[in-house]
């Protein structure tokens, strides 16, 4: 069983939180010029790491927040949780 | 090569079976080969025996970092099937079937194919209908597919839960009779054998480290146990992919997610069906010792972790238990984790790369098992004959570029939800 910091509501079972992805992925800007390879890269191609993985998970049954975690995706290890608009 | 048969078993039997010849060799990597498959696992192994066998390239290594059959072909509810409703899928898929039913003969090795039909159940008559558009579609493609009532079902699997008290009622279900399982480390050593036999060096602990690419051509792999040159690479290496092609600064359309199976205590028979529940993700089927074989979701975060954790087990089993109650009363015997190549429109990837000598062979998902005979056999043609065979021709790289994508589940580039 994971357990995972929710910035808002602190340490809770994996069981209240479902996954949202890789946290890295940018959408490119709106304003300028989108390539389809941007577009490609943004919706579809993934680093896919061993090891630190920065990524959103979704605190579902409970506050509804996004937000992000740095998690080790060989271990499972949690490094640190933080808001969506923070810096991890 | 000694042929294995009834004369062979009765002969060593006189000599304690301690004379056994060795299924294959353990030799040291050669400086130079012909083509270099990178995983000895299913894919792997049935790749270089395609390439030996169909194309006479036997100057071939295939390079383990583990030992062969270690990985998914291990870790596996060795489900075989091709009940696909797209051509891509199903066409693919069906040729497959045609060669697990002689694989045993083929490969004068018992793979233990036992064709004892997979059962979808519908739980809902939008879901029979879905069923019975998906069963067209197989047999408009020559697949077999049966619609099963409620009333045959019962005599069928006698143990699911047809009450109208269960939670999910069973309204029916789909079936494919050709479908069912086979013994999936017979598999991998059936293949091992033959491909051994042919000339084909099996080098296991033996991690890639690199690659030389010079003009966009491979020239050579780096080994843990040194340099090889060879002018062509085949990648089989399932959840690992992402990190090879890390290595040729290669990025996928691949997550590597963790999937896990379990079997409980043997019992008596008890199901003689491969079995799918409807109404979420569950899979079962009854091994020859009499263990159930049960299977269902991924973990649902990025893992290279061959484990998982318990709520995802425990969920998967309730399912189970929804299906046919009197599996509530079974002790788990054991559990495991495979690490899936989770691709985003949930079908694989067997394609050339934009470097000259690089061929990809990934994106299984939860399907590789059943695979293991038809990806064998047409990445063995792309690799010999530098193009794709018409069987794999729609499972391109730039298939996400080009808007062909084969999403057979159509639920989007979620991966860890498909």
């Amino acid at each position: 069983m994971l357990e995972i910091k929710c910035p808002y509501c602190g340490k809770r079972s994996q069981n209240e939180f479902s996954y949202g992805g890789d946290a890295s992925v940018k959408r490119p800007a709106l304003e300028k010029e989108i390539s389809d390879k941007e577009w490609d890269d943004f919706v579809y191609f993934r680093k896919n790491p061993r090891g630190k993985h920065l990524e959103l998970w979704h605190h579902v049954s409970g506050c509804r927040q996004w937000f992000k975690v740095s998690r080790d995706t060989t271990t499972h290890e949690i490094h640190e949780t933080s808001k969506i608009n923070e810096e991890l | 090569m000694q042929k294995y048969s009834i004369f062979s078993l009765i002969k060593n039997a006189f000599t304690n079976h301690e004379n056994w010849e060795v299924a294959w060799k353990d030799p040291e990597p050669k400086k130079e080969y012909d083509v270099v498959i990178v995983g000895g696992g299913g894919h792997g192994l049935a790749t270089a025996y395609y390439l030996a066998k169909e194309h006479k390239i036997t100057n071939v290594a295939i390079l383990e970092k583990g030992w062969i059959g270690g990985g998914n072909v291990g870790r596996n509810t060795t489900i075989l099937r091709s009940n696909y409703m797209w051509d891509a899928n199903g066409l693919f898929y069906e040729y497959g079937m045609k060669l697990w039913e002689n694989l045993s003969q083929e490969l004068n090795y018992n793979v233990m194919y036992s064709p004892r039909g997979i059962i979808n159940l519908a739980h809902s008559d939008a879901q029979l209908n879905t069923y019975s558009r998906r069963g067209n579609s197989m047999r408009l493609n020559g697949i077999d597919a049966v619609m099963l009532g409620k009333d045959e079902l019962k005599k069928m699997i006698p143990f699911a839960d047809f009450s109208s008290s269960a939670r999910f009622p069973i309204f029916g279900g789909l079936m494919q009779p050709r479908g069912g399982t086979a013994r999936h480390d017979a598999v991998a050593w059936g293949y091992a054998r033959q491909a051994d036999s042919m000339g084909v060096d099996i080098i296991q602990h033996c991690e890639v480290t690199g690659f030389e690419v010079q003009e966009g051509k491979v020239k050579s792999i780096q080994t843990s146990r040194g340099n090889i040159k060879t002018k062509k690479v085949g990648l089989c290496v399932a959840g690992s992919t992402s990190l090879l092609a890390d290595k040729l600064n290669m990025k996928l359309p691949i997550e590597s997610h963790v999937l896990q199976a379990c079997v409980s205590e043997p019992v008596k028979p008890f199901l003689d069906h491969v079995v799918t529940f409807g109404a979420g993700h569950f899979y079962c089927s009854q091994s020859d010792k009499g263990e159930m074989v049960m299977g269902g979701d991924l973990d649902g975060y990025n893992s290279y972790a061959q484990r998982g954790n318990l709520p995802t087990l425990q969920h998967v089993l309730s399912e189970g238990v929804a299906m046919f109650p009197n599996l509530s009363r079974l002790k788990m015997l054991r559990t495991w984790g495979g690490i899936m190549d989770m691709s985003m429109d949930g079908s694989p990837i067997i394609d050339k790369t934009h470097i000259e000598g690089i061929y990809l062979n990934c994106g299984w998902c939860y399907g590789g098992f059943k695979a293991t005979p038809v990806s064998g056999w047409t990445f063995a043609y792309t690799i010999a004959q530098d193009h794709p065979h018409d069987l794999n021709s729609k499972f391109k790289l730039n298939r996400f570029s080009s808007g062909h994508l084969i999403d057979e589940k159509g639920v989007g580039t979620k991966t860890w939800i498909g």
